[in-house]
């Protein structure tokens, strides 16, 4: 899917960030592996410290707080808001939408669209695309696009694979119309049929979650897991991600007539050190220009993590100048997403602690 | 330089590679594993191997591994 949008913006960034933080050093112990194989995995997957939740904490908690932290500092008006656009897997029910919850405890207008998409690491790239076409409504005028995942509630402890590269966050991206901005381009491609290389099993209507689900398994890999947690087939994903995103990414620099020394930075969802390594040489990118060290700092926090990267490494940068840049997500769909705008001038990028 | 075999050996040092021509199937490198031979095989013979060439049939055996070295070197 080819999509270009005319005189639209980002406006403003804010991450939220928990203020729990975990050590994987700390945390090697809980595994079924020796500790030299885990610290050798340690440095190649760029595995350190990550920002997880209390217990009890869900996405509308980090989203109200966000948003009531730009409302006090005259960053957003609440009435402002014509549209909610919430992307996330890890919902705080089945229903109502989590966008409903969010819209509710802020008491904003009736007149306020909120809608829940169901994405996962592209859905920074989904999301601003679906923003953008609510912004070719004459009603709608700011969307706030919510990226955030609670992941760290659905990984087993047990489990190397995914539990010490889980972080969670929420971004807030405040999307607006702009005549002066030039087109942004955007491709997209989605495959379901290989939809089980990552996925949580229970926890629908297909398998509700039981005490049967909740049992620890070991898929023949040392890793213990349950029906409720995320899992990932790490070889598909890998093989997925450096065989489908590096064409797509040319496809769309070629349609936008855009040659790779001409955009300044490319921020690919950060699944981890060695991934964005691999991808980074296969596009033939230099590497100083796709920054990797989001899942060290502060965990994969799934379609949140490219606006992470964007709030953590470019924030004094952004906020006075713009920049050319090609965002690139990837994962559960299975989605594969990109997207090249300027982006710069922004009221605000910041990141701050949920308490 | 270190043989392949060292490596693997570093790795993975509970096991036996010469007894395997599959260390995939039998269950002696994981994905994980495999990540960290190539960071380690990248070093060694300062070679850079594309995330293409990362594939489970790659590393399937010492001899495999030895053809995908030779193939990155052929075609940088």
């Amino acid at each position: 899917m080819k999509l270009t949008f005319q005189h639209k913006r980002i406006s403003g960034i804010l991450t939220v960030l928990p203020a729990r933080e975990l050590s994987f050093l700390e945390e090697m112990k809980n595994y079924n592996f020796p500790e030299a194989r885990s610290l050798k995995l340690m440095e190649v997957m760029g595995y350190d410290k990550r920002r997880v939740v209390k217990e009890g904490d869900c996405l509308s908690d980090l989203a109200v707080f966000g948003l009531k932290h730009l409302f006090e500092r005259g960053l957003l008006r609440p009435e402002e808001i014509d549209a909610l656009l919430v992307v996330t897997h890890s919902p705080d029910y089945i229903l109502p939408p989590t966008s409903n919850v969010i819209q509710g405890r802020l008491c904003l207008k009736q007149d306020t669209l909120c809608l829940d998409i169901s994405q996962a690491c592209a859905g920074f790239v989904v999301g601003l695309a679906q923003g953008f076409m609510l912004l070719e409504q004459e009603s709608i005028r700011k969307v706030i696009l919510i990226n955030g995942d609670i992941l760290s509630q659905r990984t087993s402890p047990k489990d190397r694979s995914i539990y010490p590269l889980i972080g969670d966050a929420l971004t807030i991206s405040i999307l607006e119309r702009d005549a002066q901005s030039p087109p942004i381009h955007a491709e997209i491609k989605m495959d379901g049929s290989r939809g089980d290389a990552l996925m949580i099993p229970a926890g629908g209507i297909r398998l509700p979650c039981s005490p049967e689900t909740a049992v620890l398994e070991d898929a023949g890999d040392n890793n213990l897991r349950a029906k409720d947690h995320l899992r990932m087939e790490g070889s598909a994903i890998f093989n997925f991600v450096q065989t489908e995103v590096p064409p797509l990414v040319e496809s769309l620099l070629a349609r936008a007539g855009t040659p790779v020394r001409e955009v300044d930075y490319f921020l690919c969802h950060q699944s981890n050190r060695f991934m964005l390594q691999k991808l980074a040489e296969k596009m033939n990118i230099p590497q100083e220009k796709v920054p990797k060290n989001v899942v060290e700092n502060f965990g994969n926090s799934s379609g949140a993590t490219i606006p992470v990267a964007i709030t953590f490494n470019l924030a004094a940068k952004l906020k006075n100048e713009h920049a050319r840049i090609c965002l690139i997500g990837y994962g559960g769909g299975l989605t594969w997403a990109t997207m090249l705008m300027n982006i710069g001038k922004l009221a605000f990028c910041e990141l701050i602690t949920f308490l | 330089m270190k043989p392949i075999s060292e490596i693997l050996q570093e790795i993975r040092p509970e096991y036996d590679f010469a007894t395997s021509q599959d260390y995939i199937n039998d269950g002696m490198l994981d994905s994980f594993d495999v990540m960290t031979l190539v960071a380690a095989l990248e070093k060694n013979y300062s070679i850079s191997i594309p995330g293409t060439a990362i594939a489970p049939e790659n590393f399937r055996n010492a001899q495999a591994i030895q053809e995908m070295l030779n193939h990155c070197r052929a075609h940088p």
